[in-house]
This record gives structure tokens, sequence and C-alpha cells, in this order.
């Protein structure tokens, strides 16, 4: 079977589940500038550098997803949600965009495998492309509202240099996460379609928003609706919402897109909102609670953790759903589905 | 297959999308200028205007020679991406060229529309380019165009469009994202080979639709009246005759400017006709009469004044007739007294021009080709005239006239709304039947005694709020007492079949028949004045339908209700929710004078084009092809009223706000005002659930000790002055707009002061930023529930709640707790975060013995009270 037949089939008899955040980790690990640098010649400061922990600290990233893998998540993501061109950039490491994103494929691969042989459970590795901090929709300069400090072709190929070596590295899936810009998003997808031709075999895309107020916009403005319209042609292997706010505030928006879209629906909140100091103290029991109600509500087909969330917050969240049947996929009426930042749809 | 697709294209007919044009270097002179001299600033107002007017898509095309059109549409793409009222609609990337296209789609975030591709090239480039839309996700318009050329026969047409379509499905395109273009050409051009290209498209359409199932067709409506440029009216007219034929074949969305389309039904006949005639290839000479016509119109848009006068020039009869059909009321008196002059007695200009001009109203309104508001303005003018002749007639002593009919109406006791009677009335004005309309809080003795002075033919009850409902069933209880036969109509809001059926009904021997909206009361008065078998058979079909209605509600046992134990065993557990923070400010607050302007911009508008019966969501309505005329009428002419209310200062909107410390006590709330605690009994959904599923209770919200709960009441004072100055003018039309806006300044401060609460009185929500379409929308944390809807049904709570708040807004209580003026809103604020909208729906004998005891009344009372809820 291939991963994603597997992955299909597996998400049809439960609620599969997804690992939690390598950041929130990374920085409870509390390292010195020089872990993160190790003996790399680098000009730029590495510390905060996460993604080059993959190079220089890789039984640390290992350890963490291992946690996961233990704690019972289905879905492991690479730790390489900055391992791009434009992000590494301010860290005078672009050369190792490629390097980083193999070994961060690599890495979760023999975690998956070695998860696998011990309780007998298939593992699937999300290669993980973060939405990189340029945006294609968004002018900086508020006196030019038509300038854009990206391109469209370039981040394009931002994106392909990252998707073919995490491809090269072993990963199932790619994880087009955190979308903050849709645009750059429908980057990401082409880059990914134009990888697929080239290696010749599928390459199923995860899609996931993040929605950057209550009232369910991301900070391009499309509404989860129009966001899904203007992804579907990805005919994605799972769409869904991460990161945004905690698991309460997202679930009226988590409920619209899950009665529209013909896809998995994954969804992997923060634990809560971060208090005064910016730590996230949701404890992993009320994460939990409020995952359980998407499950209840067939809401969900994997659920995970973003932000904040820790192997415990993964367990709790594994245990809190396991009796509950996954989300049955809507059959899409054949109609027209067009978008602005709002969608319009066409009866056929 | 063709039932199905004929199934879709019926109903995609109903779902014509307008695509703006305006943003198009080809088709709008002025645009091309801006963008030419580089001005993007003005350009990108071109597509705001083209959106607030109605476009659903816009088009953007930059084909230009002497523009670098590539830099242009990417600039101009990205500029509009900045304005979120241009960017909520999709976009359409229109270039003849390839590479404008492509740099078009690197620059749109949602999913566009690409026109057009096509077979012009051959199959393979056809394919590559349609992989790339793909993958760029985007629908797609092909054109129908092939090696050969450019389809003009239908059967060409149909052709090219069904190999493109099998090409791109097999290939995987979704068949869902083409939309084709077969071609609309310049017809009535004098040339021979041009006669058919209407026809051919509108046929092609049909047939497109029914062999490419999902796909779409549209079309550049222009280029159809090419050759008639300059004359906007004909050009008009041959569009608005086009997509009237063409939309129910299966033309579902046009690149059109919405604005300058003509209802098709207000197309001068002639002119329709000869449009008909050339479009649908009726005649050989269609195109010489088309033409030789058109001079006749040309610049009559330009200077409506020449129309005027055209039309003043008419004999008098014609003149009152038109006046009425258009609603123009400016010389209606001069032309009645002309009228009276002419005739012998002053009641033949009654029963003569005027009710033949309302019998074409009447005629229009039935066949649907006429709306509410116009037909009210029509009664307008009618009842002037009217005015005019009542000291003439009245001199002579005539004989009253009766009409076809004579029926009295009344809003029931208790109850203060009329905006739906008043425009029942008017229709049935028009419509030839003389009504007596007692107006708002009538007493059943009133209603009864005119009905016997009057030998009234029928009574119609209206009423919005739901005591009203039990006042119905007294007067229909009275009807029969008194021994009267004459039938009893029931409308209004709250007002449905099933109560009527069930309840009053049972009550009243005579025929009583339950009148759903304006539309269907001339069907229902005719039926019962006319002497023969129609009447007979209306009233028996009608009892026939209550009884059978009545029969299977007996068959529903009572089973499926919970018994109140169980419900509360299973109420909503919020508590571990954290509680509602402490308000910023406390207590009572009265605001006496809200400024209008900033409640006008959050008003909702679809109701108000509900309550004329015009059915459509706010703005979309403006440009729908059946009612957006008569929407975009009646939107200026409440503008215009707005203005004048806000400027001359004719409304005054006052509030007052109360935020307490309360708690739970079972299904009560306990709320601490002043020195003394209020008990708030609420009401408890007895419905079997679902495992998982609660039964609801608004006390469920609160706290069982240390939480809060607000109320407010708001109200729009000072319109009887205008009011008694509309009917003292006999203008039913303006005084029925000005309640409506009434009522929807008083909603809209509602919602407005909700936002305040919210954001800085309680404060829980400080850094909410909602628009308006949020708001209407309900996308914040708490609720309003108001006494007498269905979270909160019961009416009775008004007068606890009004009594917590004081005389801050000037709000009384009719004796069916009504409030007092008819515009206002009161309600109780709940800020827990999951609470939500409910319907408390039937309750049990049970529950109905627990409420009577913790609201302190005898059941008898709380019966009274709760009769919606109790079966």
């Amino acid at each position: 079977m291939s991963p994603a037949q597997a992955f299909r089939s597996a998400a049809a008899k439960r609620i599969l589940v997804k690992d939690g955040a390598f950041g929130t980790a990374i920085q409870r690990a509390g390292l010195k500038e020089a872990c993160y640098r190790g003996d790399l010649a680098l000009n730029k400061d590495q510390k905060g550098n996460n993604d080059l922990l993959c190079l220089t600290r890789p039984e640390l990233i290992a350890e963490i997803c291992e946690g996961y893998a233990a704690a019972g998540a289905d879905v492991l993501g690479t730790n390489s949600f900055n391992a791009n061109r434009i992000s590494q950039a301010d860290y005078g490491a672009e050369h190792l965009v490629t390097e980083m994103n193999i070994a961060s494929a690599r890495i979760v691969r023999e975690v998956a495998e070695r998860q696998a042989q011990k309780d007998g459970r298939r593992r699937f590795v999300a290669g993980a492309l973060g939405p990189t901090n340029k945006t294609l929709s968004l002018s900086p300069d508020v006196n030019d509202p038509a300038y854009r400090e990206v391109d469209f072709d370039t981040l394009k190929q931002v994106y392909r240099e990252q998707v073919d070596a995490l491809v090269e590295g072993g990963a199932d899936f790619i994880l087009i996460e955190t979308i903050f810009d849709t645009l750059n998003a429908k980057a990401a997808i082409m880059a990914t379609l134009e990888s697929q031709q080239n290696v010749g075999r599928e390459l199923p895309i995860m899609i996931s928003m993040t929605l950057t107020d209550l009232s369910g916009r991301n900070l391009s403005g499309h509404t989860v609706e129009a966001f899904w319209a203007s992804v579907r042609h990805a005919r994605p292997l799972t769409i869904g919402l991460n990161c945004s706010f905690g698991a309460a505030q997202l679930r009226p928006h988590l409920a619209a897109l899950s009665r529209q879209a013909d896809a998995l629906v994954m969804a992997y909140p923060n634990a809560g909102l971060p208090n005064e100091l910016g730590e996230y103290d949701e404890a992993a029991e009320e994460t939990a609670a409020q995952v359980r109600e998407w499950a209840e509500e067939g809401l969900i087909n994997i659920v995970g953790g973003c932000c904040g969330t820790t192997p415990q917050h993964i367990a709790a969240i594994a245990e809190a759903v396991k009796d509950f049947p996954p989300r049955t996929l809507p059959t899409a009426p054949r109609t027209t589905l067009l978008a602005g930042l709002e969608p319009m749809v066409l009866a056929a | 297959m063709t039932a199905q697709s004929d199934i879709s294209a019926a109903a995609a007919a109903t779902r014509f999308v307008n695509i703006g044009e305006r943003t198009n270097v080809t088709g709008s002179a002025r645009f091309k200028k801006l963008v030419l001299a580089g001005d993007y600033d003005a350009a990108v107002e071109v597509a705001r205007q083209q959106v607030e007017n109605g476009a659903q898509i816009i088009d953007v095309n930059m084909d230009e020679a002497l523009l670098d059109s590539e830099a242009a549409m990417t600039t101009f793409l990205k500029r509009i991406a900045a304005e979120p009222d241009i960017a909520r609609v999709p976009v359409m990337i229109d270039s003849s060229k390839w590479s404008v296209i492509e740099a078009g789609l690197k620059c749109v975030s949602g999913k566009p529309i690409v026109n057009s591709i096509s077979l012009k090239e051959g199959e393979e480039p056809f394919l590559d380019q349609a992989r790339t839309l793909r993958a760029y996700g985007a629908a797609v318009v092909v054109m129908a165009f092939d090696e050969t050329g450019q389809a003009d026969t239908a059967q060409r047409k149909i052709e090219i469009c069904e190999r493109a379509y099998r090409l791109l499905v097999e290939n995987g395109f979704p068949a869902e994202d083409i939309i084709f273009d077969p071609n609309i050409f310049a017809i009535a051009t004098g040339i021979d080979e041009h006669r058919r290209y209407a026809l051919d498209f509108i046929e092609a359409a049909r047939e497109i639709r029914a062999r490419c199932p999902g796909a779409h067709i549209s079309g550049g409506l222009s280029n159809l009246s090419f050759s008639f440029r300059g004359n906007e009216p004909v050009r008009r007219a041959m569009h608005s005759v086009f997509l009237y034929h063409a939309i129910p074949a299966g033309l579902d969305m046009a690149i059109v400017n919405a604005g300058q389309l003509d209802v098709y039904d207000a197309i001068d006949p002639e002119l329709r006709e000869a449009c008909e005639d050339v479009i649908l290839d009726r005649r050989d000479d269609a195109t010489e009469r088309l033409i030789t016509l058109a001079e006749r119109f040309r610049g009559t848009d330009a200077v409506a004044e020449k129309e005027a006068e055209a039309w003043r020039s008419w004999p008098v009869h014609d003149r009152l007739a038109h006046a009425l059909v258009k609603g123009i009321d400016a010389f209606i008196v001069e032309d009645t007294e002309e009228a009276r002059q002419l005739a012998k007695r002053p009641i033949e200009v009654i029963e003569g021009p005027l009710m033949d001009g309302m019998n074409i109203v009447g005629d229009l309104f039935g066949s649907g080709k006429m709306f509410l508001p116009q037909v009210v303005k029509s009664a307008r003018v009618m009842k002037k005239a009217v005015a005019h002749l009542l000291p003439y007639i009245e001199l002579e002593k005539d004989e009253s006239a009766k009409g076809k009919g004579r029926i009295v109406m009344a809003t029931v006791k208790g109850d203060v709304h009329d905006i739906g009677k008043n425009i029942v009335g008017v229709v049935l004005q028009c419509n030839g039947y003389e009504v007596i309309d007692l107006g708002v809080m009538t007493p059943w003795t009133t209603i009864l005694d005119t009905a016997r002075e009057q030998d009234a033919d029928m009574i119609g009850l209206s009423g919005l709020i739901t005591p009203s409902l039990d006042e119905m069933v007294t007067v229909a209880s009275e009807m029969q007492r008194a021994g009267l036969s004459m039938p009893l109509l029931i409308g209004g809001a709250t007002t449905s079949r099933a109560h009527t059926a069930l309840r009053i009904a049972p009550a009243y021997t005579g025929p009583v028949i339950h009148v759903l909206d304006a539309s269907r009361a001339v069907g229902v008065a005719s039926a019962l004045v006319s002497d023969g078998e129609q009447r007979q058979e209306l009233i028996d079909r009608t009892a026939n339908d209550y009884r059978s209605l009545r029969e299977s509600r007996e068959g529903r046992g009572a089973s499926d209700l919970a018994t109140l134990e169980e419900a509360r065993a299973n109420r909503f557990d919020g508590d571990a929710a954290r509680p509602a923070p402490t308000p910023l400010q406390p207590g009572v607050h009265c605001f006496e004078s809200w400024s209008l302007e900033d409640l006008r911009r959050c008003i909702d508008w679809t109701p108000f084009f509900r309550a004329w019966e015009l059915a459509g969501t706010f703005p979309a309505i403006l440009d729908d092809p059946v009612v957006g005329k008569e929407a975009r009428t009646l939107f200026i002419d409440a503008e215009q009223m707005l203005d004048r209310i806000i400027g001359e200062g004719w409304l005054q909107a006052r509030a007052v706000v109360g935020l307490w410390r309360a708690r739970r006590e079972g299904d009560d709330v306990l709320v601490i005002g002043g020195n003394e605690e209020v008990r708030l009994p609420f009401l408890r959904q007895q419905m079997k659930k679902r495992q998982g599923r609660p039964n609801m209770c608004l006390a469920d919200f609160v706290a069982p000790a240390d939480d809060w709960i607000g109320g407010f009441a708001v109200a729009i004072h000072g319109i009887e002055p205008h009011l008694e100055r509309f009917k003292a003018d006999n203008d039913d039309y303006s005084d029925i707009l000005l309640k409506a806006l009434a009522d929807r300044l008083a909603e809209a401060f509602a919602e407005r002061l909700h936002s305040h609460v919210r954001t800085v009185l309680w404060g829980y929500a400080p850094d909410e930023h909602l628009s308006n379409e949020d708001l209407i929308k309900e996308r914040y944390r708490g609720i309003r529930p108001a006494p007498g809807y269905p979270a909160c049904p019961d009416h009775s709570l008004k007068p606890l709640l009004l009594e917590l708040l004081g005389e801050g807004a000037g709000v009384r209580l009719t004796e069916s707790f009504a409030m007092m003026p008819a515009s206002a809103v009161s309600g109780f604020y709940f800020a827990h975060p999951e609470s939500a909208y409910f319907g408390v729906a039937r309750i049990g004998p049970d529950q109905l013995e627990d409420y009577a005891e913790r609201r302190g009344v005898d059941v008898e009372t709380a019966t009274r009270w709760l009769r919606p809820n109790l079966d």
C-alpha cells in the first residue's frame, strides 16, 4: 500500500493522532548558541535556528520526535518549519537548506521505522513547510500597496528546493502548515505538484491554515470556506487548521471547514492561548477535553498539537479521542467553488 | 441524464451571476484612460463601485496595445488585493494573451476564473494551458473557437464545446470549473448570416448544458447590440430581452454592466417585441423594423423629463392610468380634477379611469411583473385622487361605494405592530376592495361592532407578538358568540397555518383562513366575495386542510418529551468555563440620544426588503435580475428618508443597559438589582435529546455564584407626528417606509449597544473588531435573547426586566407585553463563552406547573402566557 492508501485506510477506522510542537519543545531544552552552531562555519548568531539542529543536534530532534511517537502520534512532522532559503537568510545559512531538509526527514523516518517495529503501528512522515516570513499578498510599504517583498516564482522555487530535499530524505507527505497567506500556500502547492512530476510518484499534500483573528480569517483575509475553495485544486490528503488559538476558539471555524471539505480534516491547536509571559500553560487534560468535544461532534479525522503542546498533551489527546469514530467525509455536491476573500458557490 | 440536466439548468436559471465589466480597458474608455495615465487610485475606485453596485465577480482586462499589459494586470490585481471590500469577490483574469493571464494568476490569492483559453492552436497547447490552470487553482472560460475558427452556428458551438469538455474532463480537469463562452455576436447588422446569431447562442447553450454536465455558460453581452452603439435605451432593451431568453436556456453568468439592465416587463412593449423579433429571428424584416424604431428611443434615457412631457400630452384617462402604474403623484390632483369636470358624476372617475388603472396594477402584481413597493406607491396616488374626489361625492350624497368587497382589518388588542397589516390593506385597496382599517391595539368589541355596522364581507386580524395569537382566539370565540358567519382572515409574522388550524378555526364555525402574505390576500379575498363555487371550494378546501392538520397533530403523542427532572439532569454544564469577568462599569446606564448616523452604519438591510416582500439578501438583491430594479428604487427612497430622519432629527434613539451580579438557582437566575434579589425564571427544553446534547435553559449560562448578567432596552422615539403627517397626506408608502426604517434602527441599535457592552461597559471583549457583516452573522461572544423569542418565550419577563432597568429607554408595555414605542427591542445579556441561541419549543405540564410556581402566578395565567409552547 502506498503511504496515502495506508493513511486513508487507517483514518477510516479511527481518529488518527498527529504529534506536537518542535519549537516550544526545543525552547525547553534551553540550548546555548554553540549547541545550535555545532562545528559549522557560520557568520551569524545561530541561537534560535531550530531547523539547523537537524544537522548539529540530530539526537535531540530524534528524542523529541520519539516522545511524540511513544505518546501515540501516527503522523510525525519534520523539524523543518523554517528550513527554507528565505527564512535561513536571516542566519546566513541558505546554503545548508537542502542538507537540513534531508536530515530532518531522515531523522523522523528512522524514528517512525523504529517505533513501528516496537508496537507494529505504521507511522507517517510529514515533511513540514512553513509559510516563510515573506508574504505574497500584502505590501510591507504603506505608501505602495502594490509592492511585494517576494514574487510568486521566487517563492515557488524556494519551496521546490525544500520539497525535493524532504522527499529525498524520506517524507511520505508534504505538510504545508501555518498558512497565513493563501497565495504563499498556492505557491507551495504548485512547487509540490512540480516536484511530484519530477520524482514520478504521488506526493500527497496536507494543508493547514492558521487564523489570525477570532472572526476566522487568516492574514491574507480569507475565511476558512474561501481558503478551502482556493486550495481544493491540490486534492489534498488532509485540510485543516493549526496554531491560531486554543481548541475552544478554533471550534466554530473547524466546524465550518468540516462541513464543507471533501478531504480528511486535520487540526492541531495550541495549548490554549499564551499567558502574559507568552507561555502556553494549558494543561494536557484541558486541551484534551476541548479536543474531545471536536471528536464528539464528529469534526475531525486527525488531531494533534501545535505551540506549547508536549508528549503529555499528545498522550491525553490520543486517549480522549480513541473511542470516537472518525468524521465521515461529506460528499461534495458538484458545485463550482470560487473565492475572493469570501467564498462564492455556483450551483452546477 | 437529460432529466437531470434539465433540473440543473432550471436551478442555475435562478442563480445568475453578474460579472462586472467596468475594469476592462477594451470595454470602458474611462478605465483605459485611468490605467494609461497610471492613475491606479482612481482605477481601484472603479472596481470598488463595481462591487458596490452588485458585481459578484469582477472582470479585469488590460489588453491594450499602448500598455505593458502584464505590468498593468499585476499592478492592478495587487492593488485591489489590498482593498477588502473589493477583494471579497472573485476575480476574472481576462486576456487574449497567455503571458498576461499567467502573470495575473501569480497575484491572485483566492480562486479566480481565467478568461479565456480555446482550441484555436490545437489540442496540445490547449491541454498544456489547462494543466497549468489546474496547478494554479483556477476555473476557466473556454471560448467556442477551434483550429478552423470561431464557432458561429449552433452546431459548431456545440461541437467545439463538447470536444473541449471531453478533452478537459478526460485529463482530470474538474467539470464544474469549466465555463463555456459560446460567443455572443452582434445581431441586427443588416447582414443575413448574422440573423440567427442570438438564437444560435441560446440553442447552443441549452444543448451544451445537457451534454456537458457540471459546466457553466457565460458570455460578453455588449457585443450583441454593437450595431446600436450610442443608443443606450435600445442596447439595454436588447440585453434584457436576450437574458430573459438565454438564462432559462442555461446562461448562468455574463459580463454585464449590472446598473444598465432593464426589467423585462418595464421595457416599452413595442421596443421589446422588436428586440424579441431580432433576437429570436422571428421575421424577415425584424432588423429594419428595429432600426426604424430605435431612432425613436435614441437619447430617451438621457432626458427623463422628455418622457414625462410626452405622457403629459396624452388624454386624461391614459394619464391617470399611467400615473397609477408608474406611481407618479405630481400631477394626480390636477388630472383627477380634469377628469371630474369631464364626468357626469364624480364617482364615475373612481369607477372608470382610476379603477381601470388600479386593475392594471393589480394584474401586474398578481402576475409577478410588479413588486410591492411599486404597488404601495400606486396606492398612494390612488388615495390622493380619491381624497380629491370625496368632498364632491359627499355633496352628491352618493350611496357609498362598496367596490368588490368590504374588509375590516385590525391589529389585535395588546399589539402595536402594523407594517404587515398596512401592506395587505394597501394591496387589497389596489385591487378594488374597501378597507376599513381600525389600526392597532383594537379590542374585539370594536372589531365586531364595526364589522356589523359596516356590513363587512370579512374581517382580517394581524399581530406580531405571540400573545396576539391568543387574542385572535378570543376574537374568533366572540365572533362565534355574536353569531357572525363572515370569513375571518388571519395574518402576521407569528401566525401560522398550524396555529390557525389548531386554535382559531375550532373556535369559530365561519370560515377561518390563514393568509401567508400580502400577495395571497387578493386571491383569498376575491374567492370569498365571489358568489359561486369558487368561494365554497376555497372554504371547503381550507376546512379540510385544517381538519387533517388537527388530526395528524392529535396522533402525535406527548411521548417525545422528557420529564422536567430528566431534562434538568441533562442540563448544559458550562460551569467549568471561566466565568464572565466583572464588568468594567456595572450598574445601570442610560443613553438619551444615541447617534442615528452611527446606527445607520449598523443596519441589517435584508429584513427591510423582506418586510416589503422582496426576497433576497442585501446587497445582492439590488442587482437581482427579477426584483433588483425595485429593490434599488426602494433602497434609494429609504436612504433619502434616512437622510431626513437624521438631518432633521425626526427620531431619537434611547436605551438603557444594566449589568448586575447574578447567580443561578435551579432554572432561575437571581439578579441583584438595587437592594433586592429579583428572580428571573427561565424555561428548559424538554424534547428528548440525542446522546451528548443537553436540554438547554438560559439559566445554564450563569454560574451558581459570583456571576453576572445584563439586560437592555432600546427604543426609537418620536415617530408619531411624522406618521400623522403622512396619514394626512394619504401617503401609505412613506408611512410604511418610516415604520420599517424605525424597526431597522431599533434592531441596529440593539446590535450596536451589544457591541458597546462587550467592548466597553462589560468589556470582556475589548479587542473585538468586527465588520457589520460579522455583527449580523453574530460572530462574537455572548448572546442577547429577548423575552418572547425562542430561547425565552415568555413575554411576561419583560415587566421584570423593565423594572430592573428603570425608565431610561422610555418603553411602556401593553397588557399583552408588547413594547411601546413599537420600534423597540429588549433582552438579557449572557456572556458565557459557550452561550448560544436555542429554541425552548414544547414543554410538558410538569414544567408548566413548576414554572407557574417559580413565576408566582396561578397555572391558568402561566398557561395563557406559555400557550405557544404547550403544544
